[in-house]
């Protein structure tokens, strides 16, 4: 199996959103070998989208690099490919028009396009939408159509914002468990931030917490589980314990500016 | 088809009486039907008052039987297609010239504050106010009436285009660029089928003021085209044609604003 993945470096990122807003986050380090799939979880409003679109290219740092393999992401590229927090779809296309739009951008056969979205739809399972337009559709529906807008790519960066959290309970377990095979046997690498602990577990190799304000990671934690992974093993729910308990304590982090101030 | 032959044979005239389609042609036979009428009685009353018999040829019987006379002569056609000509030009150069700026107009938005004011100032002006400058300068007729028409139907074209963008969802570009669009996948791929609808609306108000300038730009200079056709009959007295002439326009006026209709609908991607 090749691996297409790529090794992330995040280094001294920081970021705000104009003069007169606050440090979204400030100074944040952060390395990701290849292959990883790796959680962020966090307070809402901690800056995790933020750092996602960074991450994708279409949003800029104020300061300090991202770099894949060793080259900075300055811009979009279907090389990392990023599923935004709403489906936002082209209303005008259909299921299958969504999904293979990102490929019609770039240099593919017919042939090829329409084997990646059959292959993708299926996936997500929305076979019997395939010729529907995607207003017609549920927003758990219109969400998984995102996802297989993103995965058709195969990117060597997958980044997903809160992927499943307007789907039920059955179809986001087996989402979970797809995505992270299809990483795991493409070999891609997944950042995924979710407000899920039980996520975090079941898809990532590791976990971490951002906190604070301005954010920044405050704690991590391996998920050092093998495949597959089901939410009632008991390694499972140990970790889950755990990160719950991490996360908890996150939750009583002072920045250290604070700190110094109040002593 | 079949199913209107079923129903039918059920017994189901009635159902097929009620269906939309019928009935919206019943509602315009009908319409049709009291013009007809309020018509035949104006031309009666012309008629039989000896102050207006000169004029009984504005009737409906006359100008009806005018119709095949003009048909033979070729009038009509010929009507038609000259001023079809300048009418498609002109509408040519508005789209080409409105869409784009209207883009910019939506996209840039120093493009914007700058040009609203001074663009809002020309469209108030009547393009028919435009004629004599026309005249001086473009060589021919047929260019000066063309460019008439496309000054008349600039406007709304490039507004519609403008307001549709303002519309677009801001994601979508966010989308497509994360998704390793470029400029010209943007502007294809989400601009264009985002504010189709808008622009065709455009158009089809364009039509309309197009249509209405053509008539009376073509009194002048031109030998050829429907103003012509009507000019023309007036001063050889020959009423019943000038009114078939009239009714023409109107008719192929409704027909080709039907045609944008179907194509606004068409283009429409919005639900309820
Ligand atoms: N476009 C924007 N302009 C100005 N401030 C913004 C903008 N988007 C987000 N922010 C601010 O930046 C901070 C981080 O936002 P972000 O969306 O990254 O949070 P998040 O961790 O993803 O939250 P959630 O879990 O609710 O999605 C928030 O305080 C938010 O108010
Ligand atoms: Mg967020």
């Amino acid at each position: 199996m090749a691996i297409r993945g790529t090794e992330i470096k995040i280094q001294g990122l920081t970021h705000r959103y104009g003069s007169r807003s606050g440090v979204t986050f400030n100074r944040v380090d952060l390395v990701s070998p290849p292959g990883e799939a790796l959680a962020i979880i966090g307070r809402s409003g901690c800056g995790k989208s933020t750092l996602l679109h960074i991450l994708a290219g279409v949003l800029k740092p104020t300061e300090g690099k991202v770099l894949l393999n060793g080259t900075e992401i300055t811009a979009p590229s279907p090389r990392w490919v990023m599923m935004f927090q709403a489906p936002h779809l082209f209303p005008w296309m259909t299921v299958t028009q969504n999904v293979g739009v990102g490929l019609s951008f770039g240099r593919w056969s017919k042939q090829e396009i329409a084997e990646r979205v059959t292959e993708a739809i299926k996936l997500v399972e929305l076979q019997e939408f395939a010729t529907a337009n995607v207003q017609d559709l549920s927003g758990g529906q219109q969400q998984r159509v995102a996802l297989a807008r993103s995965l058709v790519m195969e990117p060597e960066l997958l980044l997903l914002d809160e992927p499943f959290s307007a789907l039920d309970a059955f179809t986001r377990a087996s989402l979970q468990k797809d995505v992270r095979s299809i990483a795991k046997r493409k070999g891609f690498n997944i950042v995924f931030v979710t407000h899920d602990i039980d996520e975090a577990v079941i898809m990532g190799d590791r976990a971490v917490i951002m906190a604070g304000s301005p954010g920044n990671i405050v704690h991590e934690l391996d998920i050092d589980l093998p495949d597959p992974r089901d939410r009632h093993d008991d390694a499972v729910q140990a970790l889950r314990t755990r990160l719950m308990a991490t996360f908890q304590e996150a939750a009583n982090y002072t920045k250290p500016q604070s700190a110094t101030l109040a002593a | 088809m079949s199913v209107a032959v079923t129903t039918a044979q059920e017994g189901g005239i009635c159902r097929l009486m009620k269906h939309p389609v019928v009935q919206n042609i019943g509602w315009a036979a009908g319409g049709i039907a009291i013009l007809a009428i309020l018509w035949s009685i104006a031309g009666y009353l012309l008629v039989n008052d000896p102050s207006t018999k000169n004029f009984a040829k504005f009737g409906l019987v006359p100008t009806l039987k005018a119709f095949p006379e003009l048909w033979e002569m070729g009038k009509i056609q010929n009507a038609l297609a000259a001023s079809g000509y300048r009418l498609g030009m002109g509408l040519l150069i508005a789209i080409v010239i409105g869409v784009p700026i209207g883009i910019l107009m939506g996209r840039v938005k120093w493009f914007r504050d700058y040009t609203n004011s001074p663009f809002q100032f020309v469209r108030m002006i009547s393009p028919l106010s435009w004629m004599p400058i026309a005249v001086l300068v473009f060589a021919t007729w047929n260019g000066s009436i063309i460019f008439l028409i496309a000054i008349a139907a600039v406007w709304p074209i490039m507004f519609a285009t403008a307001a549709g963008l303002a519309k677009v969802d801001p994601n979508w570009f966010k989308v497509a660029r994360n998704l390793g669009a470029r400029p010209w996948h943007i502007l294809t791929k989400v601009i264009m089928p985002a504010i189709s609808f808008d622009v065709f609306s455009g158009m089809r108000l364009a039509l309309g003021v197009a249509w209405i300038v053509i008539v009376p730009a073509e009194y002048l200079g031109v030998t050829s085209g429907l103003g012509y056709s009507i000019k023309d009959a007036r001063e050889t007295l020959s009423y019943d044609h000038l009114t078939a002439m009239v009714v023409t326009i109107g008719i192929v006026g409704y027909f080709l604003d039907s045609i944008l209709v179907v194509i606004i609908n068409r283009s429409s991607w919005h639900r309820g």
